[in-house]
């Protein structure tokens, strides 16, 4: 497959529902199991780690040239997790990226689904809520790989590909580490620590 | 063969008893023999269009979840639980024990046994099946029944934006009534440069000369609104303009779509909305003044038109009609009498309280001010008004625990509210532990 080939793929995977492409079937628990490419398509694995690319690289994006940007100019517009009733401010990136996983949420027609979860979540809504989310999420904090994984839902089976999301400013650590949702268990976070997880889900056959 | 024969025949005749009946119901104008068809009483929030059906239930597929948005778009601002939250398929055990992606599994319709005074139907303990472990990140909560959740002051399944945490412990300490009350001012909109003098209606136009004067000494002139501005109704290229005298609302949404948008939405334009003829005061459950009961609600029956006055639109024009415990206690209430002290001139622009201050808030929209005139908007419940109404002149506390107070909102607020909503002081012994628990890790930390 050309490298030009390959790129259209992707895209028309990142634009179109993804529930149509080749099903082949990863296995469950690291980075053992990788879904093999059928019929000509991408598989599933690929398509996941395609779209989590473009989420990181939007948020990083936002991060480096809207928050630090508006950081190193002094500006009194700033990043604030109550952005919604603070005269000028802005979301916080992490809040960037869930609004992004809500609109996609909302179109009935993506066919996949992403969130951003942890093991040590601010707010209960964003803690695993499956078995294989639970086994994914403790991977990535302990291994400096992705997870990929399947697991069943409402009589759908999907692949589960989860990416290590690490602390790569000192705003994500401290605002964590202070932040009075936070459990008296949590980790005190550092730079470049894992503390949470990228979930993308994606029907399979 | 006969079987088959007899197979088409039932057929032939279902489709001959039927098709006039879903014709009816879906197709042709209301009608009163569409109210056979009602299953039972409809709520007060929807008994306006009860006989146009299509406007919420679709011909062979139920109700809709699009055709409860299309009205209550002002619950989709701040909701907490969208239907998007529950298509993420880790909730599908969730969606086992409640459906929660359709109004309809909590807001049924036609059940008044199970109709709320609010006007909806609402399960109790439906909190249970995703907050169940609710006590064990707030210990505060350990003692309370899943069927005291949404009491009012604590939380609402759509709009928590006055009552979030953050939110609670940010406006606690605040005074009843603030330092410097007053709404938003409207946006100054009129450019002096283009105000008109001389009325532009055809040679020969008959009207009475006080609608002249109103004109020329009001908004429209001043803002260079013509005569023609309204009446001449718009034609194509090299047509000749056609004069008309009476307007509809639609013609005012030429130049004020916002306000024409949520008058259609709320009680008094939903009939318009829905393609019927306008609402009544006679058609309405609340008590309304005999003498107003024919009156058709359109913009001009509260803006009194070529004067248009907005104070006259913000009290008298509600009085006129509205004839409810509420609304009779208006004019013995604290409001008014700041409302009389504003119209007077002897106080502040935006500082008197009108029944159009509460009911038609003004809304901020980045720098814009503008009415909302969906008057249902800050009801849905009435904390949805704390942040809308209140918050201008009140503390949180006190705006919490008068919406608490039932005898309060029958009143009009003519007292102190008696009803002490605790969330404040839940949040505030919250937010005060957690920082007690930072301060103890950063000891440690330090001593370690």
């Amino acid at each position: 497959m050309s490298l030009r080939n390959c790129s259209v793929l992707w895209l028309c995977a990142i634009t179109t529902i993804v529930g149509g492409l080749t099903g082949c079937g990863p296995a469950a628990g690291g980075a053992v199991g990788v879904p093999s490419t059928a019929g000509g398509g991408i598989s599933p694995k690929k398509f996941a780690d395609a779209v989590h690319s473009v989420m990181m690289a939007d948020r990083t994006v936002y991060t480096k040239h809207v928050v630090n940007r508006l950081k190193s100019q002094e500006s009194s517009v700033t990043p604030s997790e109550y952005w919604k009733d603070e005269d000028d401010t802005i979301p916080l990136p992490a809040q960037m990226f869930r609004m992004g996983s809500e609109i996609v949420a909302d179109d009935e027609d993506a066919g996949f689904q992403y969130a951003l979860k942890s093991k040590w979540p601010l707010n209960d809504q964003n803690k695993a809520a499956t078995p294989v989310e639970i086994e994914a999420l403790e991977y990535v904090a302990e291994h400096d790989d992705n997870f990929y994984g399947e697991e069943e839902l409402a009589g759908q089976k999907y692949l589960v590909a989860v990416y290590a999301d690490k602390a790569v400013a000192n705003a994500c650590f401290d605002c964590h580490n202070n932040h009075p949702n936070r459990g008296a268990e949590f980790p005190e976070f550092k730079m470049g620590d894992t503390m949470g997880g990228v979930i993308v889900r994606v029907p399979i056959d | 063969m006969a079987r088959y024969g007899v197979a088409i025949w039932a057929a032939l005749l279902t489709l001959a008893v039927s098709a006039p009946l879903v014709y009816s119901l879906f197709v042709v104008e209301p009608s009163v023999a569409k109210s056979v068809f009602l299953p039972g009483e409809t709520t007060h929030g929807h008994y306006q269009i009860e006989l146009k059906c299509s406007a919420c239930h679709d011909a062979g597929a139920g109700v809709n979840n699009n055709s409860c948005r299309d009205c209550h778009t002002a619950l989709q601002e701040y909701d907490t639980h969208p239907a998007k939250k529950f298509r993420d398929p880790t909730n599908a055990h969730r969606l086992e024990k409640i459906e929660a992606r359709e109004c309809v599994t909590c807001h049924r319709e036609h059940d008044p046994h199970e109709t709320t005074a609010m006007g909806v139907t609402i399960p109790t303990n439906y909190c249970v099946y995703c907050h169940d472990e609710i006590a064990q990140s707030r210990p505060s909560h350990a003692n309370f029944e899943f069927n005291t959740c949404t009491t009012s002051g604590c939380h609402n399944y759509h709009d928590n934006s006055a009552l979030y945490e953050d939110f609670l412990f940010k406006h606690d300490g605040a005074s009843d009534i603030l330092a410097d009350p007053h709404v938003p001012l409207l946006s100054p909109e009129i450019d002096p440069a283009k105000r008109v003098v001389k009325p532009d209606a055809p040679a020969g136009t008959k009207y009475d000369a006080t609608l002249e004067t109103d004109w020329r000494e009001t908004a429209h002139a001043a803002a260079g609104v013509n005569c023609a501005g309204c009446h001449a109704q718009p034609v194509e290229k090299g047509g000749t303009a056609k004069w008309r005298e009476q307007l509809t609302t639609h013609d005012c949404e030429t130049c004020h779509q916002s306000e024409h948008a949520g008058f259609l939405q709320g009680m008094h334009g939903m009939r318009i909305a829905a393609g019927l003829s306008p609402m009544t005061p006679e058609q309405a459950r609340l008590p309304m003044k005999a003498a107003a009961a024919h009156r058709e609600l359109s913009c001009t029956s509260c803006h009194d038109d070529h004067r248009f006055d907005t104070q006259h639109a913000a009290v008298n024009a509600c009085l006129n009609c509205h004839d409810d415990e509420h609304s009779q206690a208006y004019q013995a209430s604290s409001h008014f009498e700041l409302w009389k002290a504003e119209v007077a001139g002897t106080a502040p622009a935006g500082s008197g309280v009108s029944c159009a201050t509460c009911h038609l808030p003004r809304v901020e929209e980045g720098r814009r001010v503008t009415v909302q005139h969906n008057q249902n908007a800050n009801l849905q419940p009435n904390e949805a008004m704390v942040r809308s109404v209140c918050l201008n002149c009140h503390g949180l506390q006190f705006s919490l625990d008068s919406l608490a107070d039932t005898q309060l909102l029958e009143n009009c607020f003519q007292a102190k509210p008696t009803v002490h909503v605790e969330s404040l002081e839940m949040a505030k012994a919250w937010f005060e532990a957690k920082e007690r628990e930072k301060q103890a890790r950063n000891r440690k930390q330090s001593s370690d």
